[in-house]
């Protein structure tokens, strides 16, 4: 088992071999992302029940939590991307780690504004320096951090350990922001899934947001697939493979 | 493994484990300012400031909700189901602002030991439910309470 993995890990290494896997796994991801999101947005917008308190502007639920996760889980494989690519030397892992920063940091963005959104109908502001609220704004601006790190360099090493360093010290922030609703008081509810405790919801309310969840975990595959192909692209333009797929089309 | 990348790896992982105590540290030294409100039993103990802008926080005591007939001030208690707080405030309440709901109020204590409020915010939590739901819920309550 732990032999297979580590053989699936050095071969992921290649990135000539990445991109052939990627290209094959591609079209699958985008369309079960495809069919997800689709499906749960009707379903969440038209036959998922409205709340009791807050009516229909409770709706924008599934766009919002669907986006935090991402936002945090993006983060986190970024990190461990970094931390492979500075340890082992895979440059594949440094595309991987510099492709995922765009996309959590538009996550990031996404889940605050839809916060704001939501929280000036029902809190009755659109902001408040809340613990969650404020580590998410952190969240985001360490993901502009790793995005101008990653540029700031002319070496592309250089940049790809400068903002794997940052992203793992940012690292830290994700439990912050997880627990920060249980450590503090907070405007912020608390979390609405989580692993060990069925969500506090009826299943017509949380399944919609499962799917959506599911397809947004799906979309940024797909997206996170195709940008590191095109940076694999672009670094490995001289190489023979990347010359021969040329010359073939 | 080889050994440089054991030790990088270790290397790491103690630059990672050193930065979450020292945030850990500094979040645990600011933990009461990091609190977005105090609570009626922080209020009713004297560790919230007199004077100062603060916020307060807790639940609306059912059936204490006092408006004036000719303005928008409005007078309630909130609980945190240990002491009550009065809290006075003029303006518009947000749609969620009901008895028995969260609220997080931004203002300060007055000489009488009542809040004084300039902002009112609702609080809610993750127990989200439809209509349906909540007055099956109020009915079978209702009926316990008959019975």
């Amino acid at each position: 088992m732990w032999k297979t993995f580590v053989a699936w890990f050095h071969r992921m290494g290649s990135p000539k071999w990445f991109y052939d896997i990627t290209g094959r796994w591609i079209p699958w991801f985008a369309v079960a992302s495809a069919l997800l999101l689709i499906a749960g947005t009707v379903w969440a917008l038209a036959f998922a029940p409205e709340d009791y308190q807050q009516g229909n502007s409770f709706r924008i639920i599934y766009i919002h939590v669907p986006a935090a996760i991402l936002a945090q889980s993006i983060f986190f494989l970024m990190a461990m991307a970094g931390a492979v690519g500075l340890i082992w030397k895979m440059k594949v892992a440094d595309m991987v780690a510099k492709s995922c920063a765009p996309i959590g940091a538009s996550m990031t963005f996404i889940a605050l504004f839809t916060g704001a959104v939501w929280g000036k109908p029902t809190w009755g502001a659109w902001w408040v320096w809340d613990a969650r609220l404020t580590a998410m704004l952190i969240l985001l601006f360490l993901y502009f951090g790793v995005i101008a790190l990653q540029s700031a360099f002319d070496s592309k090493q250089s940049g790809a350990r400068a903002s794997a360093i940052l992203s793992l010290v940012g690292v830290v922030n994700i439990p912050i922001i997880k627990y920060s609703v249980e450590w503090w008081n907070t405007l912020h509810q608390p979390a609405t899934f989580t692993l060990t405790e069925k969500p506090a919801m009826p299943a017509e309310m949380w399944v919609p947001l499962l799917v959506m969840v599911i397809g947004f975990y799906c979309f940024f595959g797909t997206i996170l697939m195709m940008r590191t192909r095109n940076e694999i692209l672009e670094r490995e333009k001289r190489t023979h493979w990347v010359q021969g797929l040329l010359s073939k089309k | 493994m080889n050994p440089k990348r054991k030790k990088k790896l270790i290397l790491l992982s103690s630059m990672v484990a050193a930065v979450a105590v020292a945030v850990g540290l500094v979040l645990f030294a600011l933990s009461e300012n990091i609190n977005l409100f105090y609570t009626p039993t922080q209020i009713a103990q004297g560790e919230a400031p007199v004077g100062q802008r603060i916020r307060a926080g807790g639940m609306v005591v059912e059936g204490s909700i006092e408006r004036a007939r000719d303005s928008l001030d409005v007078q309630f208690a909130v609980t945190d189901y240990k002491h009550e707080v009065i809290v006075k405030y003029s303006g518009i309440l947000p749609d969620l602002f009901r008895e028995g709901q969260g609220i997080v109020a931004m203002g300060s204590m007055n000489d009488q030991g009542d809040f004084e409020a300039s902002e009112v915010l609702a609080k809610h939590d993750e127990n989200y439910m439809p209509p349906e739901v909540e007055a099956a819920l109020k009915a079978s309550a209702e009926t316990a309470a008959i019975e």
